[in-house]
């Protein structure tokens, strides 16, 4: 009886002790985390992709709720999520939200089968970045899609695929969230982030061959020979540069006007997402787009 | 006999063209000068679209100190100055020349007659080194790097001895072997150039043990030179690797990258170089051709041609028999460390030591098997690496796994995926992996050299 009585007190009185050293212990060392960076993270995406710029959703939750504390959520955009989850970000932190262009992957390329014929087969590891180290990959352009898709391995939402056809990396819109991977993956760097634009109505110039004109028709019929058409098209809004024999088209100068993508004698240029031509509209569209441009 | 201590691999040897004497080729009716045929900064073109050029007038000078200039190796006009395909399989900046007949600079003494070291007494170490870099001289081994550079030790190390490489372990290649065989005197006085260049007396020349002909020759002219020895070395790849043959001819170890083989005391020159210095040197010829094996099991006449630079390798091709029919695969360099070419059309440069044709059997790679952990890769890595290991950091991009376990000392010799029973590509990722790790390292030190400013 004597025994079993010491040991219950012995052993109360170790839990007893220890308890008073955990509980004075959690309380000195205790880590004080914001509460409104977990309610931040729980409306946040969860795919931890890093899009955002951020180590994770976490780490993006943390960056708002400093930044909330300064005062201004501007240039906190969550890629996945888009506006919609940064409205509820806000709302989560009594702030207003900035308001953020959406973006979408545009992959400069568009060397088809047919236009771009692959001369020689690649027989090594299939991966873009080690067909780029070896040179010219299996077409003749050396700026152009290598089709071997590091894209689709790095896109976390299925949204980027090589056509098994065309052998270029096609962008399925619907899923881009406009995170960023692929262009930081793609070693050719033709992969870039561009505003959605109005119902996702965009122009693009979908090639990246910097060679002098006469190379670059050799190489792709649907190149960019940079003989200039276009920007001249382009005078009145200056939305057209041209650098080191490749168009480019700056999405904020814009006006969707589509000229340039007439004007183009290569096929280069390219209109996203615009409703399909009628044989008589296409003037009538043009002249009101133009006016409203004007006022 | 000696031999390096780790690794090694015994490829076939395929020396199909050891037997052929080296013989001229023709002139091409267009040559192709690429401003890239060494490693280090490009070259800069001096001429334009009409200019008049002679064999040995310079096209293009050196961009820097780690630099070559480039000579013109046919005479006639400057058709454009342009990008070019070449062996790299990109375009870069080249010289176009239209050939018309045959005309050679004054200064070049173009005669047989052989000058020895005693009839140019006056030479001195920096005039040799002088006049290698006036005259492009790059290693001719394949590397193509500056060969004066290697000849200016920085500060703090001092050269003991050359060591000539001679060793020609990639398969089927034998243009350093005819080489030998032809004009031993020749490479021996530009041994003792090189000597002379580079401040010691002592010289070295490895030569593998399956070109006897070539030891017994080496050794009969040097018979009566006390400071060159000629070293039989025993056959294993990659052998004529510059650490490799150092470790195998004076059986010392370089350090790990950064560390150069000067810091060992040695400066390592191909047979081939020697032989360009002492044209350069004694003959004032400029790096304007070189012994090229053209071969393979399908072509009808493996040979070794003396071409001049800027020749397409269509034109070399069929001197040797034409292009055969079943060719899956044209290489540039040898077999093992060669690298595939896209197109005829690539001119020859400084460092092409051979043309390979496999046909589509020999060219096709096996589908790879999963690894089965049989280590063989590991003994056969020359520098102690674990090349399984490396593969899979590079596969799955770890970075910081590739560097921890040395990639960047990897000499790209391709003994892993030689030897590989599963045929896994260790090599394709392996490259990956040291490339993508120096440009890290390369960052750390920029971002480095920025915060101490």
């Amino acid at each position: 009886m004597n025994t079993i009585l010491i040991a219950v007190i012995v052993l109360g009185v170790i839990g007893l002790a220890s308890a008073l050293i955990l509980f004075f212990a959690s309380h000195k060392f205790a880590v004080h985390e914001d509460p409104r960076i977990a309610q931040v993270a729980e409306v946040l995406p969860q795919a931890n992709c890093g899009g955002c710029g951020y180590p994770g959703c976490g780490g993006f939750a943390a960056a708002c709720v400093n930044a909330a504390d300064e005062g201004s959520l501007d240039g906190k955009l969550c890629p996945v999520g888009g506006q919609a989850v940064m409205e509820q970000v806000a709302s989560v932190l009594g702030m207003q939200a900035s308001s953020a262009a959406p973006k979408v992957a545009v992959v400069h390329c568009s060397g088809t089968c047919d236009a771009r014929p692959h001369g020689v087969e690649f027989d090594g590891v299939h991966s873009c970045r080690i067909q780029n180290m070896t040179g010219m990959g299996e077409t003749q352009c050396l700026y152009g899609c290598l089709g071997e898709g590091d894209c689709e391995h790095a896109c976390l939402f299925g949204a980027i695929k090589v056509d098994p056809v065309t052998r270029i990396a096609q962008v399925d819109e619907s899923k881009c969230t406009g995170c960023g991977v692929c262009a930081k993956t793609c070693p050719r760097g033709i992969i870039e982030l561009r505003p959605l634009g109005p119902k996702g109505r965009r122009m693009a110039v979908l090639c990246n061959n910097k060679d002098k004109g006469a190379l670059a028709v050799k190489e792709c019929k649907n190149s960019c020979i940079g003989c200039g058409k276009c920007v001249k098209t382009c005078e009145k809004f200056e939305a057209i540069t041209l650098d080191a024999n490749l168009a480019r088209i700056d999405p904020d100068k814009c006006r969707l006007c589509r000229k340039c993508e007439e004007a183009c004698p290569r096929g280069a240029i390219h209109a996203f997402n615009f409703p399909p031509k009628k044989p008589s509209v296409p003037e009538g569209e043009k002249t009101t787009t133009e006016t409203s441009n004007q006022e | 006999m000696n031999t390096f201590k780790i690794g090694g691999v015994h490829p076939a040897e395929n020396k199909l063209s050891a037997g052929s004497p080296i013989r001229e080729a023709n002139l091409p009716k267009q040559a192709v000068f690429s401003m890239f045929q060494h490693i280090g900064a490009p070259a800069k073109p001096v001429v334009k679209k009409g200019d008049i050029v002679k064999v040995g007038t310079l096209l293009g000078e050196p961009g820097g100190f780690v630099s070559a200039p480039v000579y013109s190796s046919v005479s006639g006009k400057v058709s454009k100055v342009d990008v070019a395909l070449d062996a790299s399989d990109t375009r870069r900046m080249a010289v176009y020349v239209d050939v018309e007949g045959d005309e050679w600079e004054d200064t070049i003494d173009r005669s047989a007659t052989l000058v020895r070291m005693d009839d140019r007494k006056d030479l001195d170490g920096k005039t040799i080194i002088e006049k290698i870099k006036q005259a492009g001289i790059v290693g001719m081994g394949g590397a193509t790097f500056p060969c004066h550079v290697k000849l200016c030790p920085p500060p703090g190390s001092k050269a003991e001895c050359v060591i000539i490489n001679a060793v020609e372990c990639e398969p089927y290649l034998t243009a350093d072997h005819r080489l030998m065989l032809e004009h031993a005197d020749e490479i021996l006085v530009g041994v003792q150039l090189l000597m002379r260049a580079a401040g010691v007396d002592k010289g070295y020349i490895g030569i593998e043990n399956n070109k006897p002909d070539a030891i017994a020759l080496m050794k009969e002219k040097t018979a009566s030179m006390a400071n060159i020895q000629v070293v039989p070395l025993k056959v294993k790849y990659p052998q004529g690797g510059e650490k490799q043959l150092i470790d195998a001819v004076i059986g010392r170890q370089v350090p790990a990258p950064p560390a150069l083989p000067i810091s060992v005391g040695a400066v390592v020159q191909n047979v081939g170089t020697a032989y360009a210095v002492y044209q350069a040197v004694m003959k004032n010829k400029p790096l304007i051709d070189r012994v090229i094996t053209v071969t393979g099991k399908s072509v009808q006449n493996p040979s070794n041609l003396l071409a001049r630079l800027g020749t397409p390798f269509q034109q070399l091709i069929e001197e040797c028999g034409g292009l055969p029919e079943d060719t899956g695969k044209i290489i540039g360099g040898g077999p093992m460390m060669g690298k595939a070419l896209i197109s005829l059309e690539v001119p020859m440069t400084k460092g092409s030591s051979g043309l390979l044709v496999m046909t589509e059997k020999e060219a096709r790679r096996v589908k790879p098997d999963p690894c089965i952990r049989c280590a063989k890769c590991v003994n056969a890595c020359p520098m102690g690496l674990e090349p399984y290991l490396l593969s899979v950091a590079s596969g799955q991009h770890q970075w910081d796994v590739a560097e921890e376990n040395d990639i960047v000392s990897c000499i790209e010799c391709g003994s892993c995926a030689f030897t590989c029973p599963s045929h896994r590509p260790l090599l394709d990722l392996i490259r990956l992996g040291k490339t993508t790790v120096m440009g890290i390292i390369r960052g750390r030190a920029a971002a480095n050299s920025q915060s101490k400013k």
